[in-house]
């Protein structure tokens, strides 16, 4: 599963990266549009058909690609510094620091994210920047108790207290000694964090507020939907919709291989392999007995 | 002037509602420049504690409540976090209980030898480090080569071997050795010990042996500290310990351990089990199991002094205090 999931999102990283070689024409060009161009069906000047402008719906979704994996990638990396920093000191510290700090944690991940995004792009302006910034800042919480957890209980290994007998500092300690043993877990968490980070944005952008100077899915899907394109122009509308599944299936994809990988517990247990049960599981009872036991 | 010198040294820990345990109390000991001391008493009884408290690694809930540790005169326990962290491994260092516990799974043997090296500029550059390191490694019998391997990739006795080699690291004074041969095979054991009595004399270790096997104490420590929950319960010479123990719990112990010489005879053991530190007896802390004939009301009442009864020879037990 994780290499069809590496394979998909290989193929959007390239098509984002060589993007004015792959698109057919540059969405950012103006251009002049008599009325029959507008809207018009997919046809093979233009496979994906025309926007409300005129302009060609592949490239645009070809050109969104590039702000949808910039937002995810800075962000989710900007994610997992904070969070893997602040669960690092929470977990190695504990006591005061890290209950003043899992409280922040807790507080930040009780207020609903969206709306609060919605508040902060606001106020701050739409631009790349800003909605970068909002959704890394907002999106550590989690990695931050996933480390914290981990780093509790790597921390009483005794490695741990050889090292601080050898004479290394607790930064040390934790950079050198505690931060390798839960890199794995915290890859795996920023990887599935990108997906987040990509859906947020086009979230955003779906509620108008998206960098109105850029082309993103998010922003493709708030034109179609407010010119009330949904029945009209089904071309408008599903490509950048499919495109958002696409990078978001290939990271999850990936994400919960690597989980896998670095997280041995949760492969299924021999016992369970199917071919060695014994009894029959719920799936497979006959149809009689399960209406039977189960209320209509 | 002793090496190391600790005197009186307590050590509580804070439980959760804030009680203290006192898991050691008024324990002291003395090693003398390359000279070679056992701990020796059951599982809970402090022995790892004491260790640890002289270190000042104790975990965050103990408390050294009193006493001092004469580093070559000078207090351990006065000197601040920082100073003390060039004492830990450059004067006195430590093999760690379970090989497999203290090495770091995830980076190499190697990196981990050179991290002591350069932590404490005994070389300032990785090369030489790293040659330092294989020279180490060879001189605990691993080739050089294999420096660059994980530790999963080692032996149990490799392994073990290896935290000695990190623990000989900074040329330490003296060598703390906590059950360095717990979970290794008799063979390995022997292999161990001899490299131990090897390093000891060549590079003028002082020892101090932590662990609960009589017959290492027997073969390689000049003295020997007998503990029992908490405190210590007799302090001599091997020679004394082995063939004049006056405590009844050294005696009792010496009989849970084959005679050669009475290959027939039936092992004893010791009924009953160590005391809980939220529970201790008022009296000898040995009362409740103590076996001994002579047994009287006192025991029960009030703790026994360690007494010297002859030179070098001191227990604590009132009814061998009784007898000089």
């Amino acid at each position: 599963m994780g290499v069809i999931g590496a394979l998909m999102l290989l193929l959007v990283v390239s098509v984002a990266v060589f993007a004015p070689w792959v698109a057919p024409y540059d969405p950012y060009e103006r251009v002049q549009v008599t009325p029959e161009q507008i809207l018009t069906p997919p046809d093979p000047q233009h496979l994906l058909g025309r926007d409300d402008a005129g302009k060609d719906v592949l490239s645009q979704l070809i050109y969104g690609s590039r702000v949808s994996l910039t937002v995810g990638f800075t962000a989710s990396f900007m994610a997992m510094v904070i969070g893997t920093t602040v669960g690092l000191v929470a977990g190695y510290f504990g006591g005061r620091i890290g209950n003043v700090l899992m409280r922040v944690v807790d507080f930040l991940m009780v207020i609903p994210e969206l709306p609060l995004m919605l508040v902060i792009i606001a106020v701050m302006g739409r631009g790349l920047l800003n909605i970068i910034l909002v959704i890394g800042l907002l999106g550590w919480t989690y990695t931050a108790r996933l480390v914290r957890s981990q780093v509790l209980s790597v921390k009483e290994r005794q490695f741990v207290l050889r090292a601080r007998s050898v004479g290394a500092s607790s930064v040390r300690i934790m950079t050198r000694h505690i931060f390798p043993q839960v890199l794995p877990l915290v890859i795996a968490q920023a990887v599935l964090d990108i997906s987040v980070a990509i859906l947020a944005e086009s979230t955003l952008a779906f509620l108008g507020l998206g960098d109105p100077t850029l082309v993103s899915w998010g922003n493709m899907l708030n034109f179609a939907f407010e010119r009330g394109m949904s029945r009209r122009a089904w071309w408008f509308l599903l490509p950048p919709g499919f495109a958002i599944v696409w990078v978001s299936l290939s990271l999850v994809l990936i994400g919960n291989t690597l989980d896998e990988i670095v997280n041995p517990r949760l492969r299924t247990h021999h016992l369970f392999d199917p071919r060695r049960m014994i009894a029959p599981t719920l799936a497979v009872r006959p149809a009689q007995e399960r209406e039977a036991t189960e209320p209509t | 002037m002793s090496i190391l010198d600790v005197r009186d040294l307590s050590v509580d820990y804070l439980t959760e509602d804030g009680v203290a345990l006192h898991a050691v109390e008024n324990l002291s000991l003395r090693v003398e420049r390359g000279c070679s001391l056992g701990l020796v008493g059951e599982s809970g009884c402090g022995k790892t504690t004491v260790m640890m408290g002289l270190l000042r690694l104790l975990p965050e809930e103990g408390r050294i409540v009193n006493g001092q540790v004469l580093f070559d005169g000078k207090d351990l326990l006065q000197r601040s976090e920082a100073e003390m962290r060039k004492v830990r491994w450059r004067e006195i260092s430590m093999v760690f209980q379970g090989a497999m516990n203290a090495l770091n799974p995830v980076r190499t043997i190697e990196s981990q030898i050179v991290e002591a090296l350069l932590l404490h500029h005994i070389v300032n550059d990785g090369q030489a480090a790293r040659r330092r390191a294989g020279e180490l490694l060879e001189l605990v019998g691993i080739p050089a080569t294999r420096g660059s391997q994980y530790p999963h990739q080692y032996s149990g006795g490799m392994r073990q071997r290896a935290v000695i080699a990190m623990a000989l690291a900074c040329n330490p004074r003296v060598l703390i050795a906590d059950e360095p041969t717990t979970a290794l095979d008799v063979m390995i054991q022997a292999q161990i010990l001899e490299l131990l009595e090897r390093l000891q004399a060549d590079l003028n270790l002082a020892l101090v042996l932590v662990t609960h096997d009589l017959g290492m104490v027997a073969e390689m420590c000049a003295d020997v500290l007998v503990m029992y929950g908490g405190v210590a319960a007799e302090y001599a010479s091997s020679d004394v310990i082995f063939n004049n123990p006056q405590h009844p719990y050294t005696q009792r112990l010496l009989q849970a351990f084959p005679d050669l010489e009475e290959p027939g005879s039936t092992l004893a053991s010791i009924p009953g089990t160590p005391p809980r530190l939220d529970d201790l007896p008022p009296g000898c802390r040995f009362e409740p199991r103590c076996q001994c004939e002579w047994r009287e009301a006192i025991c029960a009442h009030r703790p026994p002094p360690l007494v010297e009864i002859e030179p070098g020879h001191r227990v604590a037990c009132h009814w061998a205090a009784r007898m000089v």
